[in-house]
């Protein structure tokens, strides 16, 4: 395959930066994107040229550390993650157009890698559970109604990419934040904690900077691990009778 | 009160502020619309105008027609301060960007629907509702009691093909925006639930499309009525 590839060049958080346009040849259609983005680079280090940077570990589609808003869409025109992404998925002699996330609580860094450190901090802000919860428990020794246990597991395999931030009109937080809530809010280890926990977390998503929702439901649509507007709704429903109920003033 | 502040000046309290106005002001717009109804009752607008007074004079319709006011305003301002917060997460926007893959197109845009029917709101209070409480109406005498003659100022009104354009049009931007508001305003308060947001989300159509379709009847049925 032969590609033209439009990709965000930016020096660091300062620099204004611009888009470059590199032409790649010799592509395989069973090629990954960030192998694709490999091969440029592999080019661009011969000639002597600074090659682009962006964030990727596993390459497994678990990590969520891979990104890129590609051709409009984040992770591109699938629902999945970046490294997942085939180039199968695109035709020769496209055009590709590759940016960063595009938020204020996520600064670039370099080319297309974005802090999200922002992530870490709403779930430093109370995305854990602090009471002693002991060693791995003999199953079924807490008892926990299977549709339960699913709809929290399904809630936990959020894996932070931040996708739904990128997708959003507004660069809303709320389906990542509303997923981390959920996953411990239906748990009876998390239980304990849960109104302090809302609050805290929409606390800290709102002093990051991200947008409000407007339920478009573009991060579902988005979210290559199929994340669900329920736990916006839940999110809303505890943070709502945690500030009337919770002991915090 | 700091607590109630606090929780009214976040993401999720402004949201909430937008959803209960919204459901007060869709609950408003079905007593206007089945009220209105009385426009085509073809009695010269007797009904209607004993319909106008008791709105306009009953003591707990004015308690509810304030809560209404207090719903508009609170449903603008809100919208005012979390489209500047919204617009202010992303001030580096996309160069190339594929939205409509993901999400409606009236989702994405009730702010300028919002602003459309805003201005068309200001437009048809003038109309009528000023001149019902301060304009000059002609009276009319049924059973021996006065009543103002809000009907004559609804058909005269309607007697421009502007006018009936101008609120045909109005309506469609409501329909979009309603589209979208009404289920939305049920997840904003938490209501999602896999047995009912199905319904409320068919209701939210329906009610979508049928009361616009009904309010935009009016201004045409009085217009081809009263021309004969």
């Amino acid at each position: 395959m032969k590609l033209t590839l439009k990709i965000w060049r930016q020096k660091n958080a300062s620099d204004k930066g611009g888009f470059a346009t590199y032409p790649v040849d010799g592509i395989s259609t069973d090629m990954s994107f960030l192998e694709m983005l490999d091969v440029l680079n592999e080019g661009l280090t011969e000639k002597g040229e600074d090659p682009v940077h962006f964030d990727h570990d596993c390459r497994e589609g678990i990590c969520g550390m891979c990104s890129l808003y590609i051709n409009g869409n984040p992770h591109g025109p699938l629902q999945t993650t970046t490294c997942q992404l085939h180039m199968r998925s695109f035709s020769d002699g496209e055009t590709i157009t590759i940016e960063p996330w595009r938020a204020k609580a996520f600064p670039v860094v370099k080319d297309l890698v974005v802090n999200r450190s922002a992530f870490d901090r709403i779930i430093q802000a109370g995305g854990y559970v602090s009471v002693n919860t002991g060693g791995v428990p003999d199953a079924n020794e807490i008892p926990i109604p299977k549709t339960i246990a699913d709809e929290a597991f399904d809630a936990a395999t959020c894996i932070g990419c931040g996708a739904c931030v990128a997708a959003c009109k507004n660069a809303s937080a709320m389906l990542f934040t509303s997923a981390k809530i959920s996953q411990l809010a239906m748990l009876p280890q998390g239980k304990v904690e849960r109104k302090t926990r809302a609050e805290k977390m929409i606390a800290q998503m709102d002093a990051e900077g991200f947008g409000a929702c407007t339920n478009t439901g573009a991060c579902a649509a988005e979210c290559p691990k199929g994340i669900s507007l329920t736990n916006i709704a839940r999110m809303n429903r505890e943070y709502f009778s945690a500030v009337v109920s919770s002991d915090n003033m | 009160m700091s607590w109630v502040t606090k929780t009214l000046s976040s993401t999720l309290g402004r949201k909430l502020i937008m959803a209960l106005t919204g459901l007060f002001l869709i609950l408003f717009l079905t007593g206007h619309v089945s009220g209105n109804l009385l426009l085509f009752k073809g009695d010269g607008g007797e009904a209607f105008n004993i319909y106008a007074k008791f709105m306009t004079t009953n003591p707990a319709v004015k308690l509810l027609s304030y809560v209404t006011y207090i719903s508009v305003i609170g449903h603008v301002i809100y919208s005012i301060i979390l489209t500047q917060v919204n617009k202010s997460s992303r001030p580096v926007g996309y160069a190339k960007s594929n939205a409509s893959k993901s999400s409606s197109t009236a989702s994405r845009n009730m702010g300028i629907l919002g602003t459309i029917i805003l201005i068309f709101l200001v437009i048809h209070m003038q109309s009528f509702w000023y001149q019902m409480h301060w304009g000059e109406v002609p009276f009319v005498t049924y059973d021996g009691e006065q009543y103002k003659d809000l009907f004559s100022i609804v058909t005269f009104a309607f007697q421009n093909e502007l006018m009936v354009a101008g609120y045909v049009v109005a309506m469609a931007f409501l329909s979009f925006h309603l589209s979208h508001g009404f289920a939305s305003a049920f997840q904003t308060l938490g209501l999602n639930h896999k047995k009912y947001t199905p319904a409320i989300e068919v209701l939210g159509r329906i009610y979508s499309i049928l009361v616009p379709i009904l309010f935009a009847s009016m201004p045409i049925y009085i217009y081809f009525t009263s021309q004969s």
